[in-house]
């Protein structure tokens, strides 16, 4: 198991979870727990997924990114360390 | 487990906030590479540092990429040269050569910069030290990315005053050998008093003789974070004031010691230390000049600005200490004029002196940084100004530096470009009254009676 976090960031509009959820199901990654917020009109996601069985991170990081920008939004996909040694002591 | 405020909190650091790591920086030592031929001592140490370095540059992406945090400058650097070089190199050209080696093997490896082209010389210059330190002019014009520093002071030897006078000298050259680029060189060449062995920052950056072959060193940064956190306690008193800085850099910190682990497991080489420096870019938002105004000043200069700063270093240290597990290096607020916009901005307006940054260096890293002065101030004058700095440090058992740049053919009030993080400076003026019969009587200052601690 690898623990990456997706965070979506942008307009709200129909379909964005489903496209991000399809892409990953294609991809083979599991999605371990999801919040989503509205703040301010904006739309606000975050993911828990196990990136374990990805081949190349970088390339999955760089498709989410790319699949953000058709659908109007920011993806981010980070390992999960960069949060968990933030803010866990 | 991790929730959506604090993904958004590190994320909105990263993006709004200018949170970076600012450097990792690669010591190497070069003491295996000593030869009494100066040839074979220039292919060892290319040979050396595109070996140990050659998956710096790469593995620093990779972290990057990985968990989304910018890391801005991956770096090398070295042992001191003067102390490399000194069985082969009979003249400052010789030491040149190894110079323009290094930044060959620089540019080889994809680094922006390499420190080392240093030598320590608290208490006295060795014939190739002295070498060394005359070739420094020659050796920054000739070359791109070499840093170069030179320790002429401590607190457990004094100030050797012979040095200093002779770095006043090579301040000046440098800035001469330099003049079509604005006298660049002297942004390349630090004087240290009590200089670090494992400083990541550039460009005093140079891997000390009692460290390990091969170690990694991270700087971290985040002025901007501090000001983002402090924008939100405005009008809270000290307390809450000083709590809110101390568990920023935690956070701040934590980040920089995910990224020394990461690269140091990655690499295969130790990690060293974390310093947990606020250094400031260029950029709006990403300034320690902002803090201190965020602080309470309504610009940097003012009176209270010194114990603004004190504050602010001493809380960083606090909160920054626990989130690592080894320190070192400089770890204190930067407070380098030309790479600050909020420093040059208090320049301009007549908030901020000469003096008043001396003053300022006495409670925090590092010293006279990136500050621009007229191109006809006097070598002896230039040797004063390090004099000082140097004192401040011998007596405080502290870190200082200075980098002066002497603009030739500016004076007062124009400004000067220097591209990049290194930025841009209005040139400020410096006290007219000489200090020459002071620097020239020759030999050193002896160490302070508190160094007596044995």
């Amino acid at each position: 198991m690898k623990k990456s976090i997706i965070t979506v960031v942008g307009k709200d509009t129909v379909g964005i979870i489903a496209k991000v959820c399809t892409y990953l199901a294609d991809n083979g990654v599991n999605i371990l727990d999801i919040s989503q917020t509205i703040v301010q009109g904006y739309f606000n996601m975050m993911m828990i997924v196990d990136t374990g069985a990805v081949k190349s991170f970088d390339t999955l990081a760089g498709e989410l990114e790319e699949l953000g920008k058709g659908i109007g939004v920011v993806i981010k996909c980070q390992q999960e360390e960069i949060f968990e040694s933030m803010h866990r002591i | 487990m991790i929730n959506i405020y604090e993904v958004n909190e590190t994320n909105q650091m990263i993006q709004q906030d200018n949170l970076d790591v600012r450097t990792i920086t690669l010591g190497i030592s070069l003491m295996d590479c000593i030869d009494g031929d100066l040839h074979k001592v220039n292919d060892k140490i290319y040979e050396k540092i595109t070996r140990v370095a050659k998956d710096l540059v790469s593995t620093g992406q990779e972290i990057e990429r990985e968990y989304g945090i910018p890391i801005v400058n991956k770096r090398i650097s070295v042992t001191p040269i003067a102390i490399i070089g000194e069985a082969a190199c009979k003249c400052p050209e010789d030491y040149v050569t190894i110079a323009r080696t290094l930044d060959r093997a620089a540019k080889t490896v994809g680094v922006n910069f390499i420190g080392g082209y240093s030598a320590l010389v608290a208490k006295g210059m060795t014939k190739g030290e002295e070498n060394l330190i005359r070739s420094i002019p020659q050796a920054l014009a000739e070359t791109e990315r070499v840093c170069s520093s030179v320790n002429v002071g401590s607190t457990k030897s004094g100030i050797n005053m012979d040095a200093v006078c002779l770095m006043g000298e090579m301040v000046k050259l440098a800035a001469e050998f330099t003049k079509e680029q604005d006298s660049l060189g002297c942004a390349k060449l630090v004087i240290f008093c009590n200089a670090p062995d494992d400083n990541p920052f550039m460009a005093g950056a140079f891997h000390g003789v009692t460290e390990a072959d091969a170690i990694i060193n991270v700087g971290v940064s985040g002025p901007g974070v501090v000001k983002h956190a402090l924008s939100k306690v405005r009008g809270e008193n000290f307390e809450v004031l000083c709590e809110t800085i101390k568990k920023t850099a935690f956070k701040v910190t934590r980040v920089g010691q995910l990224v020394a682990q990461e690269a140091s497991r990655r690499m295969g080489i130790p990690f060293g230390i974390l310093d947990l420096s606020l250094a400031p870019t260029p950029a709006v938002g990403d300034s320690v000049a902002e803090i201190l105004e965020e602080i309470g000043l309504e610009r940097t200069g003012a009176p209270g600005t010194t114990a603004a700063l004190a504050l602010l270093n001493d809380q960083v240290k606090k909160g920054g200490v626990m989130a690592s597990s080894y320190v070192g290096g400089l770890s204190g607020a930067f407070i380098p004029v030309s790479e600050d916009q909020g420093m040059i901005d208090a320049v301009q307006e007549g908030a901020l002196t000469l003096e008043k940054l001396e003053a300022m260096t006495c409670v925090c890293s590092v010293g006279l940084d990136m500050i621009a002065i007229p191109g006809d101030t006097k070598p002896s004058t230039i040797a004063g100004i390090i004099a000082d700095e140097m004192a401040i440090g011998m007596v405080n058992q502290k870190t200082t530096a200075v980098r002066v740049i002497p603009v030739i053919g500016k004076g007062v009030g124009e400004m000067v470009e220097f591209g990049g993080l290194l930025g841009y400076a209005p040139i400020m003026p410096v006290n007219k009254f000489s200090c020459e019969a002071f620097v020239n009587r020759g030999g050193r200052i002896p160490a302070p009676i508190h160094s007596f601690k044995n």
